[in-house]
């Protein structure tokens, strides 16, 4: 045997272990569900009853299915435990990617299941100044409200982003084997068209 | 299902179901075995083509998401980006196995075709998506580097 031929020998487990670790960091946890707005309805404090309603949506923001594509860092995060990108992928100057490994790379438009790899038309991630990794919900709350670092959106347009926008929709219909976010993306934009009507106020912590 | 691509400049009309991956369509399909089949989880990068000009692990694309796409092989790019690729990998003798080359060279030319003097940081950002198991990683960034040299003249 040669030594080339010895070079692949060894090679392969490394090459298969990695398809094998690739699969199993994205074992499904249980689904999760979202209290109905009819729920918070006996908290008479509007003040109160609006925290109780982000609090509520704040199982959605911090799932992994949405935080890990708002990451402190320039590397996304994957899976139920929100561990790095494997491989290293970066946000790039417009949030698709680095140049030459673009997020299209080997993100379609659509899941595929069979490579446990997720897809969307417009999979990228969301910019630096939305990261929500490591963060309390209060400071969350203050970050989605703030226009500086939300894009620039009123009120009315995170409530639209977050009921509508199918990106954000993705969190719901992941690919196979990966866990939805808790709930359904109507369900969570009531919450949080609810929490807007009464005020948007933040949890302290 | 019929599926209409365009493969190195030829049209192309294959027989095949709509989650079947690009990979399978051209190798199997298309006889162009040059793309190589790695991991099959877009983890390896081995399977890398263009569609539509953007590189692309082939592995993990459903012919049916690219309909009439326009899909560039290892055997089908001939630009000065592509002379200069092959020019250098010959001179640094990358290759060692080879098999992870074709994949490693496509997501070169990628890169040198959008930035012309990259740095080891683009590089590394660019092509740490291709493995290579014969971990010949340094003398493919010399390679790029000295690609980039041979794109001046």
């Amino acid at each position: 045997m040669n030594f080339k031929s010895i070079a692949i020998l060894a090679a392969l487990p490394a090459l298969i272990a990695g398809s094998v670790y690739a699969q199993s960091s994205i074992k499904p946890a249980a689904t999760e569900t979202l209290r109905p707005l009819s729920d918070f309805a006996e908290i008479k404090d509007e003040k109160d009853r609006s925290v109780a309603l982000f609090q509520e949506a704040g199982k959605v923001i911090t799932h992994a299915r949405c935080v890990n594509c708002h990451p402190a860092s320039d590397r996304p995060l994957q899976g139920e435990d929100k561990h790095p990108h494997q491989p290293l992928v970066v946000r790039g100057s417009d949030g698709f990617g680095a140049t030459g490994m673009r997020c299209t790379t080997c993100h379609g438009p659509t899941n595929v299941d069979h490579a446990h790899l997720p897809g969307h038309p417009l999979w990228h991630l969301a910019p630096i100044e939305m990261a929500w990794e490591g963060k309390k919900l209060g400071e969350i709350c203050e970050q989605i409200k703030d226009g500086k670092r939300n894009g620039g959106k009123s009120l009315d347009q995170i409530v639209e982003h977050m009921a509508e926008d199918s990106l954000v929709g993705w969190g719901w219909q992941p690919d196979a084997g990966r866990s939805p976010a808790p709930g359904t993306q109507k369900e969570f934009g009531a919450l949080i068209k609810a929490w807007a009507e009464t005020g948007a106020v933040c949890p302290a912590s | 299902m019929t599926v209409k691509i365009t493969v190195n400049g030829r049209a192309e009309a294959v027989e095949a179901e709509l989650d079947t991956p690009l990979l399978w369509v051209i190798r199997d399909e298309l006889g162009l075995t040059g793309t190589k089949f790695g991991c099959g989880v877009a983890q390896c990068g081995a399977c890398t083509v263009f569609v539509n000009g953007q590189p692309r692990r082939s592995c993990v694309t459903p012919i049916g998401t690219i309909p009439d796409a326009d899909i560039t092989t290892i055997e089908g790019v001939s630009d000065k980006v592509a002379k200069a690729v092959q020019a250098a990998w010959t001179e640094i003798d990358v290759p060692q196995c080879g098999y992870c080359q074709s994949g490693q060279i496509m997501s070169a030319i990628a890169l040198l075709s959008e930035i012309d003097k990259p740095s080891d940081r683009d590089i590394d950002l660019a092509m740490n998506g291709n493995v290579c198991r014969c971990c010949t990683y340094h003398r493919i960034r010399a390679a790029i580097h000295d690609a980039s040299k041979r794109m001046e003249g």
